[in-house]
């Protein structure tokens, strides 16, 4: 029984954790508060339902306690700033019993007040990991490698100035709302980055991160079915996601993209991936990410034997770069020149990068560098790019392969 | 502000690699060691012969009192620092991961606390 009780109280926060945050902090914008409440709710349910079985509606239950506690933790910080208006907010919320044993979803309007202009940009991912998917300080912060009492810090600092500065949870009205997506977007993307980073897979809670970070994907697109960049950013993570498999072979080594053993790709996730570039590009204008999804697209058709099509790759990063005039755009653009045009086009576009001070530490620019400039024949310089991008590599594998590259171009018999 | 990249690891697990192995863990450092030059920010580092190398000494009771072998037995060991001097803590930790020794050992960052500072 006790069991069954704790698989239910997981499940519960598990499915409801964020819709229970959401709905709690949507009033009173104390998302501190709401995770204390709902802790200790969660706690409460521990002790209750293996004695009094699991309720019917388990997140009712659960909402119900919680409310309880935000309005006794409310009382006792009663001479605090802005206590009346807390008090007045949270006897709305008790009052608004709920007929449905059905939460109402304000998830969206907790994801925009996360990535809300004045949260600080480095914040805001990992905000939206503690409030919509209840991550705890250390796994976040070990995910965007920041010391651990550094990001609680953080985490508290932002979720005071929801409350202070008065961050709506509401959802924006619709022409601020394609403003204020992309910041939601960016921070679902990072989050994904960050899970993605361990490509070995060894770290469960991380592998968790990218998983994650789809399931907000898939949110944004479900609770957004007419934003194209919702759509794209989906496509975009699924794209990347299908090939987590094949990016290491048997003995653990590092497999780059054009080696890849197709076989190894998830073919329902290209699938899905695929049907969501196409609704997207039927949606309004245009947009960095369904422009990289479309690159991955064109990636993607090597698994039905087809070649990739870099002629196109390279005119999506034309477009990229006009778009975004992002730096590691330009990179992929100068990758993409080097198999349409040669190695010495590419060459001469990363050359035309190479006082950005944003790719002076950036291991992809060396390491192409190093590609290009071995594959034109200037190995002096190709050892030299290779040795910078090895010393910046963080991931061990992929320094190994690096590594084994330069070597290869020494030597080619070996 | 500087900090010291302290990295503990497991000599006689170095020992037992492959001399190849043992040739591109070492130029792994080396390329890390000329990255952190070229970013600018190593002020000094160097790499420490094995920890059954050391010796302590130590005064007790106003007697010296010397052993072969390092403070603590662990079993990985102080095997190298570098002294980098960054913009934060933020950028120290990025530097440390990408230190060699964060994949096959610990990459322990501890900031420099200068004599007369409080």
């Amino acid at each position: 029984m006790s069991a069954e009780a704790a698989r239910a109280a997981e499940a519960a926060a598990r499915r409801s954790y964020g819709k229970l945050i959401a709905f709690l902090a949507a009033r009173t914008r104390d998302v501190a508060g709401a995770e204390d409440a709902l802790s200790e709710a969660f706690a409460a349910a521990l002790t209750d339902w293996p004695r009094h079985g699991v309720p019917r509606a388990p997140d009712a239950w659960l909402l119900t306690v919680a409310r309880r506690k935000m309005i006794d933790a409310a009382r006792q910080r009663r001479l605090g700033e802005g206590a009346a208006e807390h008090l007045q907010w949270l006897a709305e919320l008790a009052a608004d019993e709920l007929d449905e044993p059905v939460v109402p979803d304000e998830r969206l309007g907790l994801l925009f007040a996360c990535a809300h202009p004045a949260i600080e940009p480095g914040v805001r991912a990992p905000l939206m990991l503690q409030a919509v998917l209840g991550f705890d300080a250390a796994t976040i912060a070990s995910a965007f490698l920041v010391a651990p009492a550094t990001m609680a810090q953080r985490l508290v600092r932002a979720k005071a100035k929801i409350r202070q500065a008065g961050i709506s949870l509401e959802v924006p009205a619709h022409a601020a709302l394609r403003e204020r997506l992309d910041a939601v977007l960016e921070a679902v993307y990072a989050a994904y980055g960050e899970g993605w980073a361990d490509p070995e897979g060894t770290d469960a809670r991380r592998r968790n991160l990218a998983d994650e970070a789809i399931w907000l994907g898939r949110l944004l697109a479900s609770l957004l079915p007419d934003e194209g960049e919702a759509l794209g950013l989906l496509s975009l993570m699924l794209h990347t996601h299908a090939r987590r498999a094949a990016r290491r072979n048997e003995q653990g080594d590092y497999v780059p993209l054009a080696e890849q053993d197709t076989a190894l790709w998830d073919a329902a996730l290209i699938d899905e991936a695929e049907a969501l570039l196409t609704r997207a590009n039927r949606c309004d204008g245009i947009g960095r990410y369904r422009l990289e999804a479309a690159v991955q697209s064109a990636h993607a058709v090597r698994r039905r034997g087809g070649r990739t099509d870099w002629a196109a790759i390279e005119q999506l990063y034309d477009a990229l770069c006009v778009l975004t005039a992002s730096p590691v755009a330009a990179l992929n653009r100068a990758v993409a020149l080097a198999e349409t045009q040669g190695a010495a086009a590419g060459l001469a576009a990363l050359d035309a990068l190479a006082s950005d001070t944003r790719l002076a530490d950036y291991q992809p620019y060396w390491a192409a560098r190093a590609e290009l400039l071995a594959r034109s024949g200037a190995h002096d310089s190709a050892l030299q790019a290779y040795a910078q991008a090895i010393g910046l590599e963080r991931d061990a594998a992929v320094r190994q392969f690096l590594q084994r590259r330069a070597a290869a171009m020494v030597n080619p018999g070996s | 502000m500087e900090y010291m990249l302290l990295v503990y690891s497991d000599s006689q697990a170095f020992e037992a690699l492959s001399e190849s192995q043992k040739s591109e863990g070492l130029a792994a450092y080396g390329a890390y060691h000329t990255a952190l030059e070229k970013a600018g920010v190593l002020r000094h580092s160097n790499r420490l012969r094995p920890a059954d190398m050391a010796t302590t000494v130590r005064l007790q009771s106003g007697k010296t009192q010397v052993h072969n072998g390092p403070f603590a037995e662990t079993r990985e060991q102080l095997g190298g620092y570098f002294l980098i001097d960054v913009a934060d803590l933020d950028a120290a930790l990025s530097w440390a991961a990408r230190c060699p020794g964060a994949s096959h050992g610990t990459v322990e960052v501890r900031p420099i606390w200068a004599m007369g500072a409080r």
